[in-house]
């Protein structure tokens, strides 16, 4: 609701609307509540009676003039009652619900809702255009949340996987950084790191020189079977990793390669250049073939065409391919459990063990800093994008 | 039975052995080629960390031209191991699995058989290697380290008010006194045993029942009356976290877990030594190893299984020597400084009521059993 014009005049709706729909939100949250004190059906009756109670009270008693005060007492209610459950963590959480419950309140209650939607739409389409943002909001939520549970654990001062009484009390005696100093000094995970980072930028550069020619190859008319090979050369990124994976075993054990730095190299390059075909096939298709029959015409040789005149307009898709193969090699551990031995042992590797051996929070707090990278890289990939479309001028941005 | 009393002898002499001065015999293959580079399987994590510090450290700082990396698969040591062979490419030096996994890889023809009195140091009263470590040879290509065993946990701020604490494993059953969670290993072992005893079954004919198709749906019929309360673990490290979370009330671990939990993370957590099940720890060599290698391998075991290096592990981690003549060295943790007997499980007092991993049992039976546990838990 933060830019745009009111195109729909508000009105205070009836009770008969307003306290079902805030009571039906206050019972779905004392769902929650009531689930975690181990009282469901009381925490779904008690919080759509305590919503409903509420809003009636805003509404009627205080009225309209005086949103700004009650909107500060329900917070300071919630916050009050949050306290007196689970100290500052519980006051935190209440304080947040009341801020919520204070403007949903004014929000249906005044029909504020409707403000920004057109006039003639009817209820269905209004209920669905806001189920629809709380479907995305939902969608997001579920893809997210697993990621940011991580990384306040990786702060645990307690060796386990547990949010102490401490941590929820935001005791500093229940944070440290000894996950993050045991991942700094312990010699296998540095060992590990050491590993990941010999291999996985020597992986991505041999992707991106097999993946760029492949790509520049197959988009050209005359070779024959192109789409036989594109299948082909794509195949890593379909078959399933542990088929991969098993086979590469074999056939590296055959000619000597399983269990050496160069067997897992070219492993992780497979597996990396069909992103860069992908990626660069995708650039090529705005690519202007005459350009390179003009830079013929004007004598370049082969070469010199590729280096001054091609390379430099796909580039962008050259790098953000690069940058999948880095992440697929970075985070890869099924395939270099098969190909690599003991010496070989890479980042995701070390924590694949250390998770089923150990449940340590450095596993945490290592993931918590290749979360960071990753975030970093795709940051990179999409900015890179943005600007090559401006630069082509196939978005106005 | 006969393992459990030799269990028992061996912590009993605790007392009467004193320190011996250790023997300065050279290994069978001293002088032989050997290669400067091994690679050792082992579990990861405090164990491997213990086999680290009591033996592989100072191994190499007796022969620094030495190199050992550690490769964390015993889990699947057995699958691997196929794998390599198949491939005729061994990449393997000394293998840590446990008994049941040598005697299988040992069937299979992928680890070596050795004659234990010629490659093993014999204990400092000149008694063979075959002697001291008795009747955990189970295996003719089982070099035997540590006796360890798998019992049950529980949170001691859980127990009710007015009830005291479980000490008996059938207490996991008793869940109107001890409401809560349990956490079981997701496979038959042990768990089919526990079930039995609790269920009446006199300890030594539990395997005789179990044996028989009403026995199994006998088991499966007592676990059923708590299946709904459990949550089924795969890997070691889980039943500690469960029990740190507070997600279950007890739940079934190795010991060494427990003490880790208790002593070096100080958790509220109490541990149950009745109807513990013994199990074995041990190396297998591989078979096929080139003959520098091999003769590595030899010279390294020769030092890593003497009598005062398995004494030594148990400074590290709560697991009990396999030597008989290892157990009066046992002394105190090295960063603990707390007296490590009374947390062996082999020790008088905590073995009053065990059980051993029956491993001819289970040879025979385990597919056809670990096929109708997994039909029962997918009910």
């Amino acid at each position: 609701m933060s830019d745009g014009i009111a195109i729909t005049g508000a009105k205070t709706l009836p009770f008969s609307f307003t306290l079902p729909v805030v009571g039906a939100a206050g019972a779905l949250f004392g769902l929650f509540a009531g689930t975690a004190q181990g009282a469901t059906l009381l925490g779904v009756l008690g919080g759509a009676a305590i919503c409903a109670a509420l809003a009636w009270a805003a509404l009627s008693l205080a009225g309209v003039e005086r949103e700004r005060a009650v909107k500060w007492g329900v917070i300071a209610l919630f916050a009050l009652a949050g306290l007196l459950v689970g100290r500052i963590a519980g006051a935190i959480v209440g304080a947040l619900f009341g801020w919520f419950l204070g403007w949903f309140i004014y929000w249906i209650g005044r029909g504020r809702y409707r403000m920004f939607l057109p006039p003639y739409l009817t209820a269905g389409e209004v209920l669905w255009h806001y189920t629809f943002r709380v479907i995305c909001g939902a969608v997001f939520v579920f893809l997210i949340t697993p990621i940011l549970v991580v990384m306040p654990l990786s702060f645990n001062a307690e060796n386990f996987f547990t949010f102490t009484p401490e941590m929820l009390a935001f005791d500093p005696e229940g944070y440290s950084l000894k996950h993050y100093r045991d991942f700094f000094t312990s010699a296998d995970w540095q060992q590990a790191l050491r590993n990941s980072i010999l291999i996985a930028p020597v992986a991505t550069l041999l992707a991106v020189s097999f993946g760029t020619l492949a790509a520049i190859g197959l988009s050209s008319e005359h070779v024959p079977f192109r789409q036989a090979i594109m299948a082909v050369l794509i195949s890593p990124m379909i078959v399933p990793l542990i088929i991969s994976a098993a086979g590469m075993y074999f056939f590296y054990s055959r000619i000597g390669l399983q269990g050496t730095y160069l067997g897992v190299v070219l492993a992780h390059a497979a597996l990396g250049i069909p992103f860069v075909i992908i990626t660069v096939t995708a650039t090529l298709v705005g690519f202007d073939r005459s350009l390179t029959r003009a830079a013929a015409n004007l004598g370049a040789n082969p070469v010199t065409t590729f280096r001054r005149v091609q390379m430099p307009l796909i580039l962008p898709g050259v790098i953000s391919g690069g940058l999948f193969a880095f992440i697929t090699s970075f985070d890869e551990v099924v395939v270099v459990i098969f190909v690599g031995s003991a010496n070989q042992q890479t980042l995701p590797w070390q924590m694949f063990t250390g998770l089923r051996e150990q449940i340590s929070p450095t596993i945490l707090a290592v993931a918590t800093i290749l979360v960071c990278i990753s975030i970093a890289l795709l940051t990179t990939v999409e900015i890179l994008r943005r600007r090559s479309e401006r630069l082509r001028g196939m978005s106005p941005g | 039975m006969n393992l459990a009393k030799t269990l028992m002898a061996s912590t009993a002499l605790t007392v009467a052995a004193g320190a011996l001065a250790a023997q300065d015999m050279e290994s069978p293959v001293a002088g032989e080629p050997m290669i400067d580079s091994m690679t050792l399987v082992s579990w990861g994590g405090a164990y491997q960390n213990s086999q680290q510090k009591a033996y592989v450290e100072p191994y190499i700082e007796m022969n620094p031209e030495v190199s050992a990396t550690w490769d964390e698969s015993s889990n699947e040591a057995v699958a691997k191991l196929r794998a390599m062979a198949e491939a005729g490419n061994i990449t393997w030096d000394l293998v840590d699995v446990v008994a049941s996994d040598a005697i299988r890889l040992c069937d299979e023809g992928l680890a070596m058989e050795v004659d234990h009195d010629d490659i093993l140091k014999p204990a400092p009263d000149g008694t063979d290697a075959s002697d001291d470590f008795g009747d955990l040879i189970v295996s003719d290509c089982f070099i035997p380290q540590i006796v360890y065993s798998t019992t049950f946990g529980y949170r001691t701020d859980m127990v009710p008010e007015g009830v005291d604490a479980p000490d008996s494993v059938c207490d996991v059953w008793d869940t109107e006194t001890y409401p809560g969670k349990r956490s079981l290993e997701r496979r038959p072992i042990n768990n089919m045993e526990w079930a039995l005893y609790c269920d009446g079954v006199a300890k030594d004919e539990i395997y005789d029942v179990l044996a028989t198709e009403e026995g199994q749906d006998r088991a499966l019929d007592k676990l059923d009356e708590i299946k709904d309360d459990v949550i089924w673990w795969s890997a070691g490290a889980d039943t500690p976290q469960l029990l740190a979370d507070g997600e279950v009330f007890m739940g079934s671990t190795y010991n060494g877990r427990l003490f880790s939990v208790i002593e070096e993370q100080d958790q509220p957590v109490g541990m149950l030594w009745d109807m513990q099940v013994f199990d074995l720890d041990g190396w297998i060599i591989p078979e096929d190893l080139e003959e520098a290698e091999l003769n590595r391998v030899l010279d390294f075991l020769w030092f890593a299984t003497d009598t005062q290096r398995l004494a030594d592990q148990s400074a590290y981690i709560s697991y009990g020597p396999a030597r008989e003549s290892s157990a009066p060295l046992v002394s105190t943790h090295a960063e603990l400084g707390i007296e490590m007997a009374p947390h062996m499980p082999t020790d008088p007092d905590n073995a009053e009521n065990t059980l051993l991993y029956n491993y001819e049992f289970w040879a025979d039976y385990r597919d056809d059993i670990d096929a109708k546990f997994q039909a029962w838990l997918a009910q």
